[in-house]
């Protein structure tokens, strides 16, 4: 079945990801919620390397290995930036990334 | 001439160097006159190694085959720049570097045992006694190097505690100005010396004054080939040498600020600015007279010139003075005048080095005689609290002992004989007398009123009459008088030490004997001096009031020491002030200060105009940045196609 999904599809389905990433980014106040789209972001391009390697180099395996160094990287990263959240919150009572601009001039 | 047997020589002023930082660190948590008995404890040591070493040299081992040695008593590399230009730190030991060592180490005890009363219950008693260390430490580096910068090294650091001790009282702006004015004109004259020592070694690659001196080396000839303004390279750079040691020894036109350095404690301007750091001058001339001798004589020549008209020139002016220290101060440049002016007419070889012999033998007199005037006058200041010759006097009853004291050293330095003044005086007149018609008869009218001047103050002081004192006047306490009294002893007979057995420019001894011709005259004058000081100051009298009336405007010249001050102040303020620095000054305020605020204010003004870009919000960063990113994305995307 799978063999009737061309590559295609699958840049398709991470380019929007990737753009949704991006504009949840760029739009939601909300520091957790920049944080999922972050994840969204890390996940399109996981797609793009599983994808790139099952087509194109099916003998290898690197494609693979380096989705789950992102997995990995990715969820150190959430721990740092959830627990800096949460001091942040501690601090200003709040996780509106607009009230956080203590380091402008 | 490497000797093992004298390497036990660079402990001399390695001893007081530790005295120095023991009383320097320590100093402010000892009791004061522990701190002097310190020094003086140390100095003692030195001293005793001093002789010593001067009794070995001269007595025992320092002749081969009639000659004496120049050994090399201590040698280490310092500085290895290249192959060929390596800096030395070493102990030189020659006749002169050894008499320097008694002479400097006896007048820097006698003066450490005398300020032991002198300097009692001032302020800064310890800071005094680690400076004085300091001082003797530099001194004696400065007589045993090995090498011209060696010699250079310690040539700064005696000028520097000389800084420091005649700036002792600094809370008097008078003594605070006195020493920057002496540090200021050596460290002109030592402009000179350096690029003297640069030229020289760079002509004959070496610094090394063993292999300098040599006359049969090959560095007095190199560089005489090679003229600059009509004078060759090794003339240009003994002139610049001398330059260096005319402003220590404060010779005519750089002897300004000796008789403002008096501004320092008694007992310093008889250690420093009276026996040992103004003969440094004419140690280092002595120290390379082979060179001037063959490679420079035009130098030579000049440097007698200009001694004997300092020493003329200071006479005149010493006649004039009414502080009694100044006027010391002003014989002292005199004296030093007729040591440079001996110096100037020798010659190299046997009976020929007289000049130098008797320069260096006056030296050695001279410090003698010359640290007991300046101690007795100390004595007189601490018992009457005052300089100034003319609120003195009739002093002879209260101070006995001074009164002989002095009395010695004015007969020393007028060359009475048989005090030491008198042999060295006349050898250095013979042997001016044999090279130079017009610098004898100079000098011979020096030796004359050297004596007038010193009966003045003689007289002034010790006879005249009697003044209201506001407290009795008292003798002063045992530790300066010993000083006192040993120096006096010393000044009378260190003339019979026949000096030629031991010092000459050649190392070869010779036997010289009094000129009677000479000494004769010589002696007529310095006696007509002294009566004639006798007649006009023994008692009161207008006799030289109406005198110097007469005299006028000469005199007026002589008591205003000639305008030498005016003349500075008026090139330094007018001309170099007014018109080089106060253009520089503006230039430098207006243009270059300017040029560097407008940049910074450029830079200033664009930041606070693009400052808003800093919003600290995180969302707006993120914007700008995929914004860019998509900008760049297209722009390559658009170049790969085409």
């Amino acid at each position: 079945m799978i063999e009737n999904i061309g590559i295609e599809q699958f840049l398709i389905l991470s380019t929007l990801m990737f753009f949704i990433g991006v504009y949840g980014f760029l739009v939601r106040k909300n520091l957790i919620t920049m944080l999922m789209s972050v994840e969204l972001i890390l996940n399109a391009v996981n797609i793009n390397f599983v994808a790139f390697n099952k087509y194109y180099y099916p003998e290898n395996l690197q494609g693979h290995f380096f989705a789950m160094f992102v997995i990995a990287i990715a969820a150190t990263e959430v721990a740092v930036a959830i627990a800096i959240i949460i001091s942040l919150y501690r601090k200003i009572r709040t996780i509106d990334v607009e009230q956080v601009d203590e380091m402008k001039y | 001439m490497m000797n093992d047997s004298y390497s036990y020589t660079v402990a001399i002023p390695l001893i007081l160097f530790f005295s120095f930082l023991i009383i320097g660190l320590a100093g402010g948590k000892l009791k004061p006159i522990v701190s002097g008995i310190f020094g003086t404890f140390f100095l003692l040591i030195s001293t005793a190694l001093s002789y010593y070493t001067a009794y070995s040299y001269f007595f025992v081992d320092g002749k081969s085959n009639g000659v004496y040695q120049q050994l090399i008593a201590y040698d280490s590399l310092w500085l290895q720049f290249t192959d060929k230009l390596q800096i030395h730190v070493g102990v030189l030991l020659d006749p002169i570097s050894v008499m320097m060592l008694v002479v400097i180490t006896t007048v820097s005890l006698m003066v450490h045992i005398y300020s032991l009363g002198y300097m009692k219950g001032e302020v800064g008693f310890s800071r005094y006694y680690s400076f004085l260390s300091l001082f003797t430490f530099s001194m004696l580096g400065l007589v045993l190097s090995s090498n011209i910068f060696q010699t250079y090294i310690f040539w700064e650091l005696v000028g520097v505690s000389s800084y420091l001790l005649i700036g002792h009282y600094y809370e008097r702006p008078s003594a605070v100005a006195a020493s920057k004015k002496a540090f200021i004109v050596t460290r002109f004259a030592d402009m000179g010396f350096l690029v003297g020592i640069l030229l020289l070694s760079s002509f004959t690659g070496t610094f090394d004054f063993l292999k300098l001196t040599d006359p049969n080396g090959s560095a007095l000839t190199q560089g005489s080939a090679i003229s600059f303004l009509g004078l060759s390279v090794m003339t240009w750079s003994m002139l610049l040498v001398f330059m260096g040691a005319a402003g220590k020894s404060a010779m005519f036109p750089l002897h300004i600020w000796l008789p403002d350095a008096m501004e320092g404690p008694t007992p310093v301007s008889a250690l420093i600015h009276a026996a040992t750091m103004v003969v440094a001058g004419v140690y280092l001339v002595a120290r390379l007279f082979t060179v001037y001798f063959f490679a420079a004589p035009d130098a030579l020549i000049f440097i007698g010139y200009v001694g004997t008209f300092t020493s003329l020139f200071a006479a005149v002016i010493a006649c004039t003075q009414t502080d009694i220290k100044r006027v010391l101060a002003f014989s002292t440049i005199s004296q030093i005048g007729l040591m440079m002016g001996g110096l100037g007419v020798s010659g190299y070889s046997g009976p020929e080095g007289l000049g130098y012999t008797a320069s260096m033998f006056h030296l050695f007199n001279h410090a003698m005689f010359k640290a007991l005037l300046f101690l007795c006058a100390g004595s007189v200041i601490h018992a009457v609290h005052t300089n100034e010759l003319w609120d003195m006097g009739g002093l002879k009853k209260h101070l006995p002992v001074t009164h002989i004291a002095f009395l010695i050293g004015c007969l020393g330095i007028s060359g009475v004989p048989p005090l030491s003044g008198f042999f060295s005086k006349d050898e250095i007149l013979t042997a001016v007398f044999e090279k130079n018609k017009l610098l004898f008869y100079v000098q011979f009218l020096v030796a004359g009123v050297t004596a007038f001047y010193m009966f003045r103050l003689y007289f002034g002081i010790f006879w005249n009459k009697q003044r209201e004192y506001h407290t009795k006047p008292h003798e002063s306490p045992f530790s300066m008088l010993f000083a006192l009294i040993f120096l006096s002893i010393a000044s009378t007979f260190v003339g019979l030490i026949p000096f030629s057995e031991f010092v000459t420019p050649d190392l070869k001894p010779f036997t010289s004997h009094i000129h009677w011709a000479i000494a004769i005259p010589a002696i007529i004058i310095a006696v007509i001096g002294l009566v004639l000081a006798f007649v006009m100051y023994r008692k009161e009298s207008d006799l030289s009031g109406r005198l110097s009336g007469s005299l006028g405007i000469l005199y007026r010249a002589a008591y205003k020491k000639f305008y030498i001050d005016e003349i500075y102040l008026f090139i330094t303020k007018n001309v170099i002030f007014k018109h080089i620095s106060a253009p520089i000054a503006w230039f430098d305020r207006n243009v270059v200060d300017n040029t560097m605020n407008g940049i910074a204010a450029i830079t200033n003004f664009v930041s606070m105009r693009i400052r808003a870009f800093q919003s600290g919000q995180l969302q707006q960063y993120a914007y700008v940045m995929v914004s860019g990113l998509v900008i760049i994305v297209l722009v390559a995307l658009y170049f790969m196609k085409t």
